[in-house]
């Protein structure tokens, strides 16, 4: 007997709907193990998470304060992914936007009319994101500089700079020791919604539209994905890559630098220890199990962002690591990336004819 | 002045050594063709496994063993996505780091003596002591080489012998092969999924060995987020050296020298904020990619295997 894989003609649908499906629930079978292993009752942990994430409407709204920041800068992650740019510098853009959002809120809210000012800290962070994801995205395209290492080297800086500053240059002096600036101007606040979930929702929301529009019904979508498939193709069709490249990581960063902006003006009110969730590494878990679809980046992150808040949860209530979140994030990837082999390939299994009548007649 | 340089010397080979081990690692897994982005994620489980079975075993030999073992099953987990599934290798190396994070975090507060609360951050184990060559320590400045631990010396001598395995061998030469171009080297007669698989599992326990050097010899003990990101900096290192373990010598020193460089000026007291101060390794490696990716152009050779992170699918032929 012959097992091999064979590739199919083309990506077969119903496989990459199954497949992300499937690697949840292989997921949460290994994490079960993984928590017996460890002396814990995997039922019980589950349920406090579910209930810690969706058990009411204060639960649910937690959920949505981190599944913000996870929407904006998965979509940004799954701009530069199309390309094939490895953008795994999402926490340092967020951080970045969060530190230009809060400069702004924190120095230059006097000298804007009051309407502007949040506006004005928006846009900040999005310049912000956008510039440090486009410090990469230059090197890459003028010089063939990694981008794998330059955009996440970056985070370490601008993580480093951000406490830099609430440790020190802004550390609020009447903080008693709290590692934070002074609380922002009420004009640069995000409103909230519900709970502690404010208007990036919808921003995310809108964001994620967009970007469906621009991947799948736009000429700048399409020369982006020809871009990570085939860089020879691309040259010959007269796309310019170096340009594109720059100009799809300044996007990239840009959502991901709103995030951080929107967790300075919408959650924290200030410049604090805590910007750094980890949220931009999550994103590329989102972005590749969304397969880089947007509206099905929006579900997911709502998904991942409960890991999180029932990771907190379990920790509150049972004691345990909240990382029991993460680990269950970075144990989806495994069945999903084994897994996507059969969008591309079928198994074909075939018997050598003399032992397939051998084995017919033992059946009979 | 020559104490105070001999000093600085001593902490950058200390600094480097777990650098050494996890990037020849990463050299001889990439040198196959295979792009192991694990490499931080690895160190990370290393580290917090390594340390949790000495303190247990009080054996800080087992700590290491384990330490290699779970490197190389990390690796093996690389190679049978990156290989047998023919996943995409910077998506399933980023899932080992983002995995491997995650879950030591986990264990590190979950697995240490309930009298600490199950945690093992802030205990003291057994630890890989330095063991100084008498005599030979009194050299000015290249004393330093010889106020190491076992791992440290035992590098002065692995070093060389891997550069030799890689250029001077059959092996080596088969190795190098199927990173160049893995159909050749099937009409060679060479098992193009059985080298990839050897070599990303000897790359991880040696980035294994890497990561448990943090946290029995050079910290030592755990704590939260103990490799900073000096997994990253090996797969740049790797970069550094070419492909090639002989120069990795040179990467750790550099990148060693800024951690020890780090200490004596926070040691010192000066008026440079220590963010800055621990920005240096992470700008210096962006200026390092920089600078080597202008040289590669500017010579117009490259040095990496040219069938890196390009899966080999026997049946696309």
């Amino acid at each position: 007997m012959q097992i091999y894989f064979e590739k199919r003609k083309s990506l077969s649908r119903r496989a990459s709907l199954l497949v992300p499906f499937i690697s949840f629930l292989v997921a949460l079978l290994l994490g079960a193990i993984l928590l017996l292993l460890t002396g814990v009752n995997p039922i019980v942990t589950y349920q406090a998470m579910v209930r810690g994430a969706f058990g009411s409407t204060y639960a649910f709204s937690e959920t949505l304060v981190v599944a913000i920041p996870l929407m904006l800068t998965s979509l940004g992650v799954a701009i530069a992914f199309r390309m094939r740019f490895w953008n795994i510098g999402a926490e340092g853009q967020l951080v970045f936007g969060g530190i230009a959002g809060a400069g702004v809120a924190l120095h230059f809210a006097d000298f804007i009319p009051g309407s502007l000012v949040l506006p004005t800290v928006l846009l900040a962070g999005m310049v912000a994101g956008a510039i440090w994801a486009g410090i990469p995205a230059a090197l890459k395209a003028y010089l063939g500089v990694d981008e794998t290492l330059t955009t996440l080297m970056l985070n370490y800086v601008a993580i480093l700079f951000a406490s830099y500053l609430y440790y020190g240059a802004w550390r609020d002096p009447m903080g008693m020791g709290f590692p934070g600036t002074a609380r922002i101007v009420e004009d640069a606040w995000l409103p909230r919604i519900f709970g502690r979930a404010h208007y990036g929702l919808i921003f995310a929301v809108i964001a994620g539209i967009i970007l469906w529009f621009i991947f799948n019904r736009t000429r700048w979508g399409f020369e982006l994905k020809i871009i990570g498939e085939n860089k020879t193709a691309a040259k010959y069709l007269g796309i310019k890559i170096a340009s594109n490249i720059v100009l799809a990581l300044l996007l990239s960063g840009a959502l991901s630098g709103l995030a951080g902006a929107a967790q300075v003006a919408g959650i924290f009110r200030r410049l604090q220890t805590g910007l750094a969730a980890g949220y931009g590494y999550t994103a590329i878990i989102i972005a590749w199990l969304a397969q880089l679809n947007p509206i099905a980046i929006l579900f997911v992150s709502v998904l991942m962002g409960a890991l999180f808040v029932g990771g907190d949860q379990v920790q509150m209530m049972m004691g345990l690591p909240s990382a029991v979140g993460f680990v269950l994030q970075g144990l989806i990837l495994f069945p999903m990336l084994a897994g996507m082999l059969f969008t591309e390939y079928r198994l074909r299994i075939i018997r050598p004819e003399k032992s397939q009548s051998v084995e017919s007649e033992a059946a009979s | 002045m020559i104490p105070l340089i001999t000093s600085i010397f001593a902490v950058t080979l200390r600094a480097g050594t777990s650098l050494v081990y996890a990037t020849v690692g990463e050299i001889y897994t990439e040198n196959s063709g295979i792009l192991n982005l694990g490499v931080e994620g690895m160190m990370m489980m290393s580290a917090v496994t390594g340390f949790a079975t000495a303190f247990y075993t009080e054996s800080v030999w087992l700590g290491f063993l384990v330490g290699m073992l779970v490197g190389g099953l990390l690796g093996a987990l690389h190679a049978f996505l990156s290989v047998t599934m023919r996943a995409n290798q910077v998506v399933s190396g980023l899932s080992i780091t983002l995995f491997g994070t995650g879950l030591a975090s986990f264990l590190g507060q979950r697995i240490g003596p309930a009298a600490n609360n199950f945690n093992l951050a802030g205990l003291t184990g057994p630890r890989l002591t330095a063991q100084p060559i008498a005599g030979l320590v009194n050299i000015p400045i290249l004393g330093a080489m010889f106020s190491q631990d076992f791992l440290t010396y035992a590098a002065y001598i692995f070093v060389p012998l891997a550069w030799y395995y890689l250029y001077k061998t059959r092996n080596g030469l088969n190795l190098r092969a199927v990173g160049e171009n893995p159909i050749t080297s099937v009409a060679m007669g060479i098992d193009v999924v059985k080298t990839r698989y050897i070599y990303t599992i000897v790359g991880g326990m040696l980035v294994g060995l890497g990561g448990a050097h943090l946290s029995l010899s050079y910290t030592p003990g755990w704590t939260e987020n103990l490799t900073g990101g000096r997994g990253w900096i090996v797969i740049a290192l790797v970069i550094f050296a070419m492909w090639n373990p002989a120069r990795a010598v040179l990467g750790a020193i550099l990148f060693g020298g800024i951690n020890a460089i780090q200490f004596r000026l926070q040691a010192i007291g000066t008026t440079i904020p220590s963010s800055f101060l621990n920005m240096l390794p992470y700008l210096m490696t962006v200026i390092i990619l920089v600078l080597m990716t202008i040289w590669e152009s500017f010579k117009k050779r490259v040095g990496a295997p040219a069938a890196l992170a390009v899966p080999y699918m026997r049946e696309d032929k």
